[in-house]
C-alpha cells in the first residue's frame, strides 16, 4: 500500500501571504480564485505580524467524521477524511467541529471543502512553506 | 471574452444618495480589456470635465482586468480620478489584496460618485455595497489603527482588502495617499484627498469567489509556464532579496541619485541607507501582493526603547522601497537608518505620499537656507539630515498650522509660485519628481508621461541602457512606444515588475485561455489606442503641454549623460506636442 500523504506546514514564518497555494487549490478544477480552495492563508492580526496557513492536518481520529450525521465524511486509513458528496446534506456540523477551522464551505453546492492531500498547492508555494508529508503510523 | 466571466460587471456607488447598482459593461471590457483601458472610458462617461477635483462632482474609478486573480502578478488595481494635485487626470496603481478582492467579489470595476456629508466607509461584496458610519474613525491619528479597527469590524479574513485614508486625506493634502493592506498605496496624485473630500474614510472589499476559466486545461498549463518563468528569473531573486532599494547603490554610483533637492546626484552616505544595509540590519518580514510569487514588499523592524522603563521596547514594522528612501532619505540628506525609518513611519501613519512629501520638504529646506522663507513660515528649522524636525514638518503638512503649510500641502509647484524658488522646485507637470536623475529619458519621461511618473515610460531605464543620448525625436518615440505597451500591462492588469515575463507573445497566450482572441499586433494597436484615448481625455480636462518645462535645477546638476541641455528638452517637447496634436485632431 502507498504511504498515506498529508499536507505539512514546514515554517509559517517564511510565508509571504502570496496565496498562490489557495489559487492552486482552486485550479484543481481549472478555475481561478478561492471558492473551492481547501487552504486559507490569512494574516495573524495584520500582515506585519505574519501569516497563518490553515489546512486539514489529517487527524488520526478526525472529529469532523464523528459529527457527520450521514456518514458522508469517513476516516481515511492512516488519518484524515474523505467526503462522499452524494451523502452530504450540507448541515455544516463538520465545519463547527474542526478546532483549527480547516473545513471551508462551498456555497455554490452547499457542501464542505475537504483537502484531498493531493499536494498540488505544494508545487506552487515559492517559499518552501508547504510540504507533502507521509502520515506516520502510530 | 468568456461569457461566464464576471469581469464585465461594474458596481456603481452613489455616495450622496447612498445607492448602488450594477451594470454589465461587456461593451467596454470586450473593447478595452480592463484596468486602464476601461477606467478611461468609465471616467469619460461619468466625469464632468470641469469638475473641481475636491468637489462631489469628481469620480473615482477602480478597475481590474482579465489577468487579475487568474495569473501570477495579476495583482494590481488601477485607480482613476481627477487629480487635486495637477488638476488633470489622476491615475495610480496599488497591489496588496485590492485587485484580487475586487475581481473575486465578481466585479471588473467600481465607480464611486458624489460625496457623503458625514464620514462613511463602504463594505463591498458580491451582493453590492453597504454604507457604514465612519464618524468614530474620522480624525484617528494612525491609518494603522483604522486598519486594525476595520479588521475587527468586518468579515472576510484572508480574502478582503481594506483601503483607507489617514489624516492627510481628511485634511485634503493634495498628495494624500490611500493605503491598502497597510503597506501598499495608491500613492500618487492625491487619491487620498479625493476620498477625504467625499468623506469616504475606507472601503473594505470582500471577495472570496472564483472566476470560471474558458479553456481550463490550457489555463493550468500556461499558468505553470508563467509561474516557472517567474521563480527561475533573476527578477524573482533581485526583487525578493533586497526589493526595489537594491537600486540605491547602483544609481548613486553612476551619479543619478537625487540628493539634497538635487543639488547633487550622489549621496556620500548612500551606503548607510542602501538596500543591502537596511536588509542586514532591519529586515523583519517580506510580503507579497495576492497572486504574486515574488514578495518584493520589505518591512523593516524598528526596535525602540521606551524612555520610562528599562528593558521595555516597542517594535514597529515599516515598509521601505527605493522611492521613499530617495524622497525622504537622500533628498533630505538623512543617512541615519532609524531616523529615516521613523520619518517613513510618520508619513505612512498620516497617509501622505512619500515621494511628494520628500520633494516638498527638500524644496522647503533649500528655500529656508536661502532665506526665501524663515522660521515664521517653517516653524521648525529645516536642516539636511535633521530627521526630527522633518518629522515635525511632515506632521505640519497635515495639520497646516499656518499659511505656509497650507500652501505646501498643495504641492511644490504651488508653494514655489507663492514663495519663490521655482528654479529648484522639482515639479513635473505639477507632480513631484521621482528618484532618477539618469538623463534625458528620465526627465522627458516625467514631463510627457501621462501621470508624470517614472512608471509611465521608464525613461530612467532607457538612459541606463544607452551610452549616448538618442536624438530627441527618437527618444520621444521610444518613450511613447513604451508607454503605449504599458497601457496593455495596466489593462490586464499585471504588475510592471513582471513586464519581462509578460512579453506580447505570453500575453496573447494567457488571454487565449481566458477566451480572448488577440495577436501580437492587435495588442500593440490596442495599447496605442488606449494611450491615445488617455491623451484625448487629458486634453479635454485642460492639459496644457505647452506649459511643460524641466525645472532649472535639472539642467544644473550633472547627470550620467553630462549636463542636460535645455535645447534638447525644447526639441523633444516640440516633437511631443506635434504628436499630441495629431492624436487630438484624430479624436
Ligand atoms: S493538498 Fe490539494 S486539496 Fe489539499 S489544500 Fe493542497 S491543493 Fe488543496
Ligand atoms: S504559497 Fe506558500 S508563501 Fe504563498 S501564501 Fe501559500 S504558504 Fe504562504
Amino acid at each position: 500500500m502507498n504511504p498515506v500523504k498529508r499536507l505539512e506546514i514546514v515554517d509559517p514564518e517564511r510565508c509571504v501571504g502570496c496565496q498562490l497555494c489557495m489559487y492552486a487549490c482552486e485550479r484543481r478544477f481549472g478555475d481561478a480564485g478561492f471558492a473551492r480552495s481547501a487552504i486559507l492563508v490569512r494574516s495573524v492580526g495584520g500582515v506585519e505580524r505574519g501569516f497563518t496557513v490553515i489546512v486539514c492536518r489529517a487527524c488520526q481520529d478526525p472529529p469532523c467524521a464523528k459529527v457527520c450525521p450521514t456518514g458522508a465524511l469517513t476516516p481515511r486509513d492512516g488519518g484524515g477524511v474523505t467526503l462522499n458528496p452524494s451523502k452530504c446534506i450540507g448541515c455544516g456540523f463538520c465545519v463547527e467541529s474542526c478546532p483549527i477551522g480547516a473545513i471551508f464551505w462551498n456555497y455554490e453546492v452547499n457542501k464542505p471543502i475537504i483537502c484531498t492531500y493531493c499536494g498540488y498547492c505544494v508545487e506552487f508555494c515559492p517559499h518552501g512553506v508547504l510540504r507533502l508529508g507521509e502520515v506516520k503510523g502510530e | 471574452m468568456n461569457p461566464r466571466d464576471p469581469l464585465s460587471r461594474v458596481l456603481y456607488i452613489d455616495l450622496e444618495h447612498r445607492r448602488f447598482w450594477t451594470r454589465d459593461r461587456r461593451d467596454l471590457f470586450e473593447r478595452w480589456l480592463g484596468g486602464t483601458g476601461v477606467a478611461i472610458q468609465l471616467l469619460k462617461e461619468e466625469l464632468p470635465r470641469d469638475a473641481d477635483p475636491l468637489s462631489p462632482k469628481n469620480v473615482i474609478v477602480f478597475a481590474v482586468g482579465p489577468l487579475t486573480a487568474t495569473y501570477p502578478f495579476g495583482s494590481k488595481t488601477v485607480a482613476m480620478f481627477k487629480s487635486p494635485l495637477t488638476g488633470n487626470l489622476g491615475e495610480s496603481h496599488a497591489g496588496g489584496r485590492s485587485a484580487t478582492s475586487i475581481r473575486l467579489a465578481g466585479y471588473g470595476a467600481i465607480v464611486i460618485k458624489g460625496a457623503s456629508d458625514t464620514p462613511i466607509y463602504l463594505v463591498v461584496d458580491e451582493s453590492g455595497a453597504y454604507f457604514r458610519d465612519a464618524s468614530a474613525l474620522w480624525g484617528i491619528t494612525s491609518t494603522l489603527t483604522v486598519g486594525r479597527i476595520l479588521r475587527e469590524a468586518t468579515l472576510g479574513q484572508g480574502y478582503r482588502s481594506i483601503m483607507r485614508i489617514g489624516r492627510a486625506g481628511e485634511r485634503l493634502v493634495r498628495y494624500a495617499a490611500v493605503m491598502t493592506e497597510t503597506y501598499r498605496h495608491f500613492g500618487r496624485l492625491g487619491l487620498g484627498a479625493v476620498f477625504g473630500s467625499k468623506k469616504l474614510k475606507a472601503i473594505v472589499i470582500r471577495g472570496g469567489g472564483s472566476v470560471p476559466i474558458y479553456d481550463k486545461r490550457e489555463y493550468r498549463e500556461v499558468y505553470k509556464q508563467v509561474f516557472e518563468l517567474a521563480v527561475k528569473s533573476d527578477l524573482m531573486k533581485k526583487y525578493h532579496d533586497l526589493g526595489t532599494p537594491m537600486n540605491i547603490l547602483p544609481l548613486n554610483k553612476i551619479g543619478a541619485l537625487p540628493t539634497r533637492n538635487l543639488t547633487s546626484a550622489r549621496f556620500e552616505e548612500a551606503e548607510k541607507i542602501s538596500g543591502e544595509r537596511i536588509a542586514e540590519e532591519k529586515l523583519g518580514r517580506r510580503l507579497a501582493c495576492s497572486n504574486c510569487p515574488i514578495a518584493c514588499i520589505h518591512l523593516a523592524a524598528l526596535k525602540e526603547p521606551y524612555p520610562d522603563e528599562p528593558y521595555f521596547y516597542k517594535t514597529t514594522f515599516i515598509s521601505y522601497d527605493y522611492e521613499p528612501i530617495y524622497a525622504l532619505g537622500t533628498m533630505l540628506g538623512i543617512s541615519d537608518i532609524d531616523g529615516l525609518l521613523k520619518l517613513l513611519d510618520v508619513v505612512e501613519v498620516y497617509g501622505l505620499d512619500a515621494m511628494s512629501t520628500g520633494v516638498c520638504l527638500a524644496w522647503a529646506t533649500e528655500a529656508f537656507q536661502r532665506g526665501i522663507i524663515t522660521r515664521r513660515e517653517t516653524i521648525v528649522e529645516l536642516k539636511w539630515g535633521d530627521y526630527e524636525n522633518y518629522i515635525k514638518a511632515a506632521v505640519n503638512i497635515v495639520d497646516q498650522p499656518n499659511e505656509f503649510y497650507e500652501v505646501l500641502a498643495k504641492g511644490v509647484e504651488k508653494a514655489s509660485e507663492r514663495y519663490g524658488g521655482r528654479e529648484f522646485a522639482l515639479s513635473f507637470g505639477g507632480n513631484e519628481m521621482p528618484g532618477y536623475h539618469t538623463g534625458y529619458g528620465a526627465h522627458i519621461g516625467f514631463l510627457i508621461g501621462s501621470r508624470h511618473s517614472h512608471l509611465d515610460c521608464a525613461g530612467y531605464s532607457l538612459d541606463q541602457k544607452l551610452k549616448e543620448p538618442l536624438p530627441p525625436r527618437e527618444l520621444v518615440e521610444r518613450l511613447i512606444e513604451e508607454e503605449s505597451w504599458r497601457q496593455i500591462l495596466s489593462s490586464l492588469v499585471v504588475c510592471f515588475f513582471a513586464r519581462g515575463i509578460y512579453k506580447p507573445e505570453m500575453v496573447v497566450k494567457a488571454l487565449k485561455t481566458l477566451g480572448y482572441d488577440y495577436d501580437v499586433d492587435g495588442l500593440r494597436d490596442l495599447g496605442r489606442e488606449i494611450y491615445e484615448e488617455k491623451q484625448r481625455l487629458k486634453h479635454e480636462l485642460g492639459f496644457k503641454p505647452e506649459a511643460l518645462r524641466p525645472p532649472e535645477r535639472v539642467l544644473e546638476t550633472e547627470s550620467p549623460h553630462g549636463t542636460l541641455k535645455i535645447e534638447y528638452f525644447d526639441e523633444a517637447l516640440k516633437v511631443y506636442r506635434e504628436m499630441l496634436s495629431r492624436i487630438i485632431s484624430q479624436g
